[in-house]
């Protein structure tokens, strides 16, 4: 496979001298591995992983009425965060539809900063600066920032030393404004494993130096660079959507079970009066996390049957943590309950699975 | 790149240990490393008649799905159980512990079709990503 036409992290080159294993993710090239996906993994669950998100899109959003505009284009409620605090949310199409979901940073009523997913970027942009209004005004960071993910229970111990900024004081979902490695940082305490950790956005100029540091000061801590692979199989362990996977414009928030970031009561937004409807309808169908109790994984794409109709799995992988293949799936709401019996089409066999009680690792960030 | 001497390979990656009328099927260190951490694998009850060129069973890693190839055909006259329960042994010992299945050929002049390690050597090297 060649990776002449996609873009490069600058990153790329310590990849491929870590013996990183690149391949193309919406059209950047990445490390899929380096050491092996379950090693990076148990290395997440049990010290601290480090990953190259650089591909991840930012948009920046800022004006008077910034607030107020960004807060009728997504579902969540910027009112609901104080400044340094940020939010998981989505963003609609009006009939419901996602068009992505997003962390939005708040560093003042008049200035927001919003992590996108890499595949969404152009699209998201877009969507935003387009629905935005008088008041605001969006702008494209994308180019501006490379995004390092520390992750694992001795992330906060990893990047003490490289940072005055007290990380004590920053909680889960909240971020400052510092330096790492003497380098402009924001330093988030978020990410998208269900460890404990860190995202650090910094200039793409500055990637490399920081990316080793983290490196060197990990080094005692077992800390592993850590690839796509792995990512994968921490997200769907936490039951973390995945877009393109889980959801996407044909999914609506409520089945995908992010309810919990649609706001019905903090005013108009886009999409509201369709998930209004959807909802007093009734959601028919609903996203589930399952166990293959059968022989088999499955795989996105892959036929479910359950005793009130059909669905398909969104997302499937062996689980490193419990040994065993878990998944999630669109299954009719009725059979969506921890328990309920499916039967999953894996390449013409009919494989038995359960619905699982969601995330499939209880585990809480220390 | 480990790629034993003495054994045949197919374009699948595949290898074959010939002993007398029967041979012996695994996946090459290749094959494993491009899947990366196997974590499932199924095959044949002893019994089944393959074909050569078709499918006997799978592996699946954490990443992806791939089939796997009978070298030659026959009737499988044992099965590796063990793996099931441990798929990790494809990527430490791929053609040791990880054999899959023993096949007793039915035509010794599909042999003649495998590579033997120079040829595979050479093969894996210009399909080299």
């Amino acid at each position: 496979m060649s990776l002449d036409s996609v873009r490069k992290t600058p990153l790329y080159d310590a990849h491929a001298a870590l013996g990183g294993r690149l391949v193309e993710f919406a059209g950047w090239a990445l490390p899929v591995q380096y050491e092996g996906v379950i090693a990076e993994h148990k290395a997440v669950r049990e010290r601290a992983g480090l990953f190259d998100v650089s591909h991840m899109g930012e948009v920046e959003v800022k004006g008077p009425q910034a607030l107020d505009a960004l807060n009728r284009v997504i579902t969540n409620d910027l009112n609901r965060i104080v400044d340094g605090q940020a939010l998981y949310t989505c963003m609609c199409l009006p009939n419901g539809g996602i068009v992505d979901d997003l962390v939005v940073y708040r560093f003042s009523r008049e200035h927001f900063f919003i992590c996108v997913n890499a595949s969404n970027r152009d699209k998201d942009f877009k969507h935003i600066a387009g629905n935005l209004g008088p008041g605001a005004q969006a702008v494209d960071r994308g180019d501006d920032y490379a995004q390092l993910a520390l992750q694992g229970p001795r992330a906060a111990e990893i990047l003490q030393p490289l940072t005055d900024t007290p990380l004590k004081p920053i909680g889960s979902y909240h971020f400052a404004a510092g330096k790492v490695a003497d380098r402009n940082a924001i330093i988030s305490r978020t990410g998208y494993t269900g460890e404990d950790g860190f995202e650090l956005y910094i200039a793409p100029g500055d990637a490399e130096a920081v990316w080793n540091a983290l490196l060197e000061s990990g080094k005692p801590h077992g800390l592993a660079p850590c690839g796509l692979g792995c990512r994968d199989s921490l997200r769907l362990e936490m039951k973390y959507a995945l877009y393109g996977n889980d959801i996407d414009e044909s999914t609506n928030p409520l089945e995908a079970g992010l309810g919990w970031v649609v706001k019905f009561n903090k005013g108009d937004f886009i999409g509201r009066s369709a998930l209004q409807a959807i909802k007093s309808a009734g959601i028919p169908r609903r996203l589930a996390g399952f166990e293959v109790t059968g022989r088999g994984i499955a795989r996105h794409g892959y036929a479910i049957r359950s005793a009130h109709g059909t669905g398909v799995v969104t997302s499937g992988t062996h689980s490193p943590s419990l040994n065993i293949p878990i998944g999630m799936g669109y299954v009719p709401a009725a059979d969506a309950s921890p328990g309920t019996a499916l039967w999953i089409d894996v390449r013409g066999k009919e494989v038995e699975a359960r619905v699982a009680d969601t995330p499939f690792l209880k585990r809480k960030p220390a | 790149m480990s790629i034993p001497a003495e054994l045949k390979y197919t374009k699948d990656h595949e290898w074959a240990r010939v002993s007398g009328d029967t041979i012996t099927v695994g996946i090459t260190f290749h094959a494993q490393d491009q899947l990366g951490d196997v974590v499932f694998v199924e095959l044949p009850k002893a019994g089944t008649v393959v074909r050569k060129g078709a499918t006997f069973g799978v592996v699946e890693s954490t990443k992806a799905v791939s089939d796997l190839y009978a070298p030659v055909s026959g009737k499988v006259i044992e099965v590796n159980e063990a793996l099931a329960d441990a798929p990790e042994q494809i990527n430490k010992d791929p053609y040791g512990a990880a054999w899959m299945i023993k096949v007793e050929f039915s035509d010794a002049g599909e042999l003649s079709s495998l590579m033997d390690a120079a040829a595979y050597q050479e093969y894996v090297s210009s399909s080299a990503p």
